[in-house]
């Protein structure tokens, strides 16, 4: 249960307004104050010292293996309705056929959370954003479904949502008329946790999917990065995504 | 030459049957409006990949369109032509009503129309679209002061030059922006190209000037005015040349295309295996809209019948569609380049040509613009002081042919 | 003036849940559902005055910023805020019980929530009550038992409320 924060209820709505988060985290229960220091609540928020990414390696997936798709769906309520063109997608797997070696590979795309996101430049509103830890995401508050930022991604990411949508998951809205794609699982993220895709890949026993924070040298994603070749997607276009491909 | 007598058209029962014509039109645009808004973008043949269709073809055409319709009113106090100011208001109206009906289309396309006014308040201003917008009410805000400045008797005629070199420069600058919303998306090989502005320019012209002939002689033959046969024959030359800059930077594009080696495969696409869009392209655009008119207007036999110049008009009209049709909808259809070297075998709808069928909610909605555009026209010279009494070669000064 | 005729409704609601509470409700106000859990430390004044505010403050804190640690989030409202039918089923905002409904109905104000929120707590099945009147697909034998069933329930209300 949440107890609201507030010293009595004269306060005024600016005051409120003004104090927002700080004031909010810092009282537990009425009367009872607590000052907390880092911890859990630094890793509330989205953190501009952090960049969240994924790594995959293609040569780690199975193509008979669809554990990340589904996770991802039921984590956060999209499903098809039976056809790719205007199902929702926000993470899908593909096979790819070298045209003159004949090798194929198999591997999961979905949003690729650019350090220079073409969707957030040309959305109208500003609703496709990016957060300070380099998620980018699209606020349904603001979106009005005009479908620029899907003729601006380069990488087919953004589903638009052509049906009603019913019973979506709390932590993910989703609603007709709208564009969605990957968010990381955010709210798994903020609550310290990793996306949905990674940890049933992991539960698979593939490990392709491997989630962490690009900034920090020490995590495995960096230095797995560090020692072995990898690829951003579009190299020509300098987005910098955060999701990296290795053993394409 | 005799002083040019505006008045409105009259409500004749032609008029009248007209208008109820088109007005349902408009119904029936509103009908697919709300049909899609209830069921969802499923009922339309759009698509995570072509994600605008029909529609935005409809729109796109009348927004450039209607930059375009400009040009007669420029021409006549920018560029000093005394045979164009008689036509100047009509223009003006043209180019507001054309912009309008667009605009029409757009936001009822839009996922969530109701929140229009959040793109009228929340401005991402590195968007191109947004500053479209911007663009766009700048533009009916101008060239509205533009047709007061026109039909006010207290506003000098230099004070009218100025506002009309105000909108000529505006016009400019919202072509090159409809322009660049495509020409600035990089990551697509059907766009991606610096071009695209000054040919959406080059097209608004000669569409523009193309519906304004249309519009200026079915309104003269509804009121029974006339229009100089010299006078025909000089804006089908006019519309000669334009059609001559739409071929010239199509020429342009494509051969640019074809040098650089990662366009080769789009240029493959709309030149020779693209199917409906390889068609649309050669026998849309190229034969139709260029080169068929081209020779109508200028060939000595055609070149000279007032009739001439009507006929191209229409011609112009249906080659621009087909012209952007292959822009909007060809662009999208062809696939992004992800994996170099790679095809891909099997991807949830990813790689390949996507495909679009247009549905008839979508053409319902395009015509239903077209169909705002026209009423406005009509209720402009309906209830304005904008259409000439006489459009004669005598009265407006243009010497015989 | 607009703020004037906020407060006005504001009284008005409030005076109804007042009345509600000492069982002398007139049919002329909103019939707000009540709830569990605390109640608000700052009275439910102060929330029926300031929620919208107060939540389209917090989402922005949660989406752009990360910060879940709020507290008018729309997902905490239904901690204690829901609303059951008469066959003890929690109800989605298509039902005229749902507490946002219950007051927004009311008062005329409509809102966008529930385009892309769900309107009960997670766990809540809403497909069962809500496929029927969705336009996905053909109605089926289904759908149409649903549809019979939500009407059945919404045809005895005023029987009973005449008992």
């Amino acid at each position: 249960m949440k107890v609201p924060t507030l010293k009595g209820a004269d306060i005024s709505r600016r005051d409120f307004l003004r104090s927002g988060a700080a004031v909010a985290t810092a009282t537990l229960a009425p009367g009872v104050t607590l000052m907390a220091f880092g911890g859990s609540e630094a890793e509330a928020a989205a953190d501009a010292g952090k960049r969240w990414g994924l790594l995959i390696d293609a040569n780690k997936c199975d193509a008979d293996c669809d554990a990340c798709v589904s996770a991802c769906s039921t984590e956060n309520g999209w499903k098809g309705e039976g056809n790719p063109e205007t199902d929702a997608q926000w993470i899908r797997k593909i096979t790819l056929q070298n045209t003159s070696t004949g090798r194929e590979v198999t591997m999961p795309m979905m949003c690729q959370h650019c350090e220079e996101p073409p969707c957030v430049d040309v959305c109208p509103t500003g609703a496709s954003f990016k957060r300070v830890d380099g998620i980018v995401l699209v606020d349904k508050h603001t979106c009005i479904g005009c479908r620029y930022c899907m003729m601006a991604c380069p990488f087919d990411a953004r589903s638009f949502i052509h049906e009603p949508v019913i019973n979506q998951k709390s932590h993910a809205p989703r609603g007709k008329g709208t564009v969605e794609s990957c968010t990381l699982c955010v709210h798994r993220i903020d609550k310290g946790g990793r996306p949905a895709c990674a940890e049933a890949c992991e539960a698979t026993g593939h490990e392709a999917i491997i989630f962490g924070d690009l900034k920090d040298p020490e995590s495995d994603i960096s230095k797995r990065l560090a020692k072995f070749p990898s690829v951003a997607l579009r190299p020509d276009l300098d987005l910098n995504p955060g999701v990296r491909y290795t053993n394409l | 030459m005799e002083r040019t007598i505006y008045r409105e058209i009259k409500a004749t029962r032609q008029v009248w049957g007209l208008a109820i014509i088109l007005a349902g039109f408009v119904a029936g645009s509103l009908a697919a409006f709300f049909y899609v808004e209830h069921h969802g973008h499923i009922v339309t043949g759009m698509n995570n990949r072509i994600v605008w269709g029909l529609p935005h073809v409809f729109a796109i055409f009348l927004i450039v369109a209607a930059s375009g319709a400009l040009n007669v009113a420029s021409i006549a106090s920018v560029f000093d032509q005394k045979v164009y100011k008689p036509m100047a208001r009509l223009s003006a109206v043209i180019a507001m009503a054309l912009l309008i009906g667009g605009l029409v289309i757009l936001v009822l396309d839009l996922g969530r129309p109701d929140r229009i006014i959040i793109a009228a308040t929340v401005y991402n201003f590195s968007s191109i679209f947004a500053w479209n917008l911007i663009l766009y009410t700048g533009f009916l805000g101008i060239v509205g002061a533009y047709l007061f400045a026109q039909m006010s008797k207290d506003v000098p005629y230099a004070t009218t030059r100025k506002i009309g070199l105000l909108a000529f420069v505006w016009r400019l600058a919202l072509t090159t922006g409809t322009g660049s919303i495509f020409g600035w998306l990089v990551a697509r090989p059907g766009y991606d190209a610096a071009i695209m502005a000054p040919m959406f320019i080059a097209m608004s012209f000669a569409f523009g000037l193309a519906m304004f002939l249309l519009l200026t002689a079915t309104l003269l033959r509804l009121s029974d005015r006339v229009i100089g046969d010299a006078l025909m024959h000089r804006l089908g030359r006019l519309l000669a040349v334009f059609i001559a800059a739409v071929l010239y930077f199509t020429v342009v594009r494509h051969l640019t295309n074809l040098y650089t080696a990662e366009h080769a495969g789009f240029e493959y696409f709309t030149l020779i295996g693209g199917g409906i869009y390889t068609w649309l392209f050669w026998l849309g655009q190229v034969l139709i809209g260029g080169l068929v008119p081209l020779a109508l207007l200028l060939l000595p036999g055609f070149g000279k019948s007032p009739k001439t110049p009507l006929v191209a008009s229409v011609l112009v009209v249906i080659g621009g569609f087909a012209q952007v049709y292959v822009i909007v909808i060809g662009g999208q259809a062809y696939p992004m380049e992800l994996f170099p070297g790679y095809e891909i075998t099997s991807g949830s709808g990813l790689g390949g040509i996507a495909n679009y069928s247009p549905s008839l909610p979508e053409l319902a909605l395009g015509l239903g613009g077209v169909a705002v555009a026209l009423l406005a026209v009509g209720v402009g010279t309906k209830v304005l002081r904008i259409l000439p009494t006489t459009l004669s070669d005598a009265n407006i000064g243009q010497d015989p042919l | 003036m607009i703020l004037f005729f906020r407060l006005a409704l504001l009284c008005a609601v409030a005076f109804g849940a007042g009345s509600l509470a000492a069982q002398e409700r007139s049919s002329l106000l909103p019939d707000i559902p009540a709830a569990t859990g605390e109640p608000h430390a700052e009275g439910n004044a102060f929330w029926r005055r300031n929620h919208m505010d107060l939540m389209s403050h917090d989402r922005d804190l949660t989406l752009r910023d990360g910060d879940r640690e709020i507290d008018a989030s729309l997902k905490g409202c239904f901690d204690c805020h829901t609303a059951k039918d008469e066959a003890g089923q929690i109800v989605t905002y298509e039902s005229e019980q749902h507490f946002c409904r219950s007051c927004h109905e009311y008062v005329a104000v409509k809102v966008d929530c529930f385009m892309c929120h769900r309107s009960t707590p997670d766990g809540v099945d809403e497909h069962a009550l809500q496929a029927a009147f969705l336009p996905r697909k053909p109605l089926d034998s289904a759908d149409i038992q649903g549809v019979i069933v939500y009407l059945n329930q919404n045809a005895s209300k005023p029987a009973e409320a005449g008992q």
